[in-house]
Formats: structure tokens, C-alpha cells, sequence
């Protein structure tokens, strides 16, 4: 299994992202933003970070990059494809999911080991999960807020497209304490805390974040 | 040269911290006169000669897909 990790111009959290596939057991391939080419990867990870300098809204100018082109189509097409934190408001401003992340409510940057519920375990990322299941994995953002409209919402609650939802006070002003979300068919997530953080208890809270690396290797055996 | 500008702003259903900042800080500052502050983003666009129709059609296109985020967002184009 060979799943592609982008790297933008400012992208932090990529090496993170690539040793959690290895931890899974795959092999992770780095992707150029500026390069069109997917390599013929099974799947795609978004990594964290400040592409693009934030500049204009977190994630519209690498939304446009010429190898999110190819993800977008792919994606279409049933390829597993994740978003943490700042891929996660690039696939927002790709269309691929809905709504948008806006400022923290209380406008601070936030940084901190946070509780979350797992709500869907049927998605590609999260079938390793047991539903209701909680994890504690680091949440770090400046623009986490998860805001859209009221029917938007409802779409997402009756159809079982909220991945996992804050536990306890809401930390960014988040719609219906949501962290993360999917697209109607399952193979698209987005996340905004950083499981790829949470996959070895020497250099994490927790190694809770390890079954969304896991969890897609079932679905790309499964099909 | 002329010059187009687009005005972006929130809608108004969306929550708006930075605004919500600024509106706290003006009392402290002993300005009294706010009830709601709202900030939003202004772009100037500069081209060569008088600003065209068609040329303000396209900066509205641009406007859709790049400057603003419909989802969040509402803009005016207009030439200045």
C-alpha cells in the first residue's frame, strides 16, 4: 500500500504524517504541490500546517496547486483521502467537503491534547475505531472553527458524516462541537485535530491516532 | 490605470471573533459608539486604462472561485 503525503510550501506536519503511514505498515510517498503527479498512490494525506502562508484564507491558494488537480479528480473517483488541519481547510476550499473553518472563537491559537468521540467508524479513515469510542489527540490551530449553513448541518447529522466531535467545552467555537467530518461516500476526511502526533506514547499523548492510518489500509484491501 | 475594488465580507450568520475583538477593545479606548463592529477584506485591483464592463465581469468570476469563499462569504465589485 503506497500512500502519498503532499508537501506545500509552508505544510508542517508532512514528516509526522509520513512516519505515521509507516507505523501503519505502508509505505508513504511524498508529493509535490507543484507536481501533478500522484505516483500512482492508493491514497492521499493533507498534512497540517500554514500552506501558503495562510495568505487570503487558510488553504484557497493551495487549493489551486497543480497537484491538487489530479487529488480532486481521484478522490471523485473513490480515492481515500485525508485532511489534517490545514488539509482539512483545503478540502473545504476544494468543494471536496462542506463548509468552512473559520477563526476560534476566542481568537487565541490553541494548542493541547484533546478528547474526541469517534461518531462514524464506517468512513475510510475510521473503521478501526469502535463508534463512541474516545480518544485524546493533539489539537492545534489558530482557524478550527467548523461553521456552515443549517441545512449543511442537518445533511451531515442525518447522515452519519460526523467523524468525531469535541468532548467538553467546545475549544474553537466549532458547529455541533464537530472535529471532523466526511464526504456522502466515505473515502474523503477531514480532521482538525492531529492524530499523525498520536502514534507512540514517546513523542505523543497517546497512540489513539494510529487506527485512522490503519483504518485505510482495510478499505484499500477491501476493494 | 484604473482601479477595481472588491469588498469581502462574512455573511452575516457567521460568527466574526476578530470583529467581536475589536468591537471590546473601542469602549476601552473610551469610544462608545459601536453596538457591532464587522471586519471584512478590501482587495484593489489596478489595470491598464478606464475599467471595463467586461473586465469587472471577470474580476467577479475571480471573486467567486478565489478572493471570497461563498460559503462564508459575500463580495461587491466596483470600479473606482
Amino acid at each position: 500500500m503506497r500512500i502519498g503525503v503532499v508537501t506545500f510550501p509552508g505544510t508542517l506536519d508532512d514528516r509526522d504524517a509520513s512516519r505515521a503511514v509507516k507505523y501503519a505498515g505502508a509505505e508513504a510517498v511524498s508529493l509535490w504541490h507543484g507536481d501533478a503527479d500522484l505516483k500512482g498512490v492508493d491514497a492521499v494525506i493533507l498534512p497540517g500546517g500554514f500552506s501558503y502562508g495562510d495568505y487570503l484564507r487558510c488553504g484557497a491558494i493551495s487549493r489551486f496547486a497543480p497537484v491538487m488537480t489530479e487529488i480532486i479528480a481521484q478522490a471523485n473517483k473513490g480515492m481515500p483521502l485525508l485532511g489534517i488541519c490545514n488539509g482539512f481547510q483545503v478540502l473545504c476550499e476544494a468543494h471536496l467537503l462542506p463548509g468552512a473553518l473559520t477563526r476560534n472563537h476566542e481568537l487565541h491559537f490553541l494548542c493541547r491534547d484533546q478528547t474526541l468521540k469517534i461518531e462514524n467508524t464506517t468512513s475510510a479513515w475510521t473503521s478501526n475505531f469502535k463508534k463512541g469510542q474516545e480518544i485524546v489527540i493533539p489539537l492545534k490551530n489558530g482557524e478550527g472553527s467548523f461553521q456552515c449553513d443549517d441545512e449543511t448541518l442537518k445533511a451531515l447529522e442525518d447522515n452519519n458524516r460526523i467523524i468525531a466531535r469535541y468532548v467538553g467545552e467546545n475549544p474553537n467555537g466549532s458547529r455541533n462541537l464537530i472535529a471532523g467530518i466526511t464526504n456522502e461516500r466515505g473515502n474523503v476526511v477531514g480532521l482538525m485535530p492531529h492524530p499523525e502526533h498520536a502514534i507512540d506514547s514517546l513523542t505523543g499523548p497517546s497512540t489513539d491516532g494510529l487506527p485512522f492510518f490503519t483504518s485505510v489500509l482495510n478499505a484499500l484491501v477491501g476493494k | 490605470m484604473g482601479k477595481i475594488v472588491v469588498d469581502v465580507m462574512l455573511k452575516p450568520e457567521i460568527l466574526d471573533p476578530q470583529g467581536k475583538a475589536v468591537a471590546a477593545a473601542l469602549p476601552r479606548l473610551g469610544f462608545s459608539f459601536a453596538t457591532d463592529v464587522r471586519q471584512g477584506k478590501r482587495f484593489e485591483i489596478t489595470v491598464d486604462g478606464d475599467v471595463t464592463a467586461a473586465q469587472i465581469a471577470e474580476v467577479e468570476k475571480a471573486a467567486e472561485v478565489l478572493l471570497a469563499n461563498p460559503v462564508i462569504e459575500t463580495f461587491t465589485v466596483r470600479a473606482e
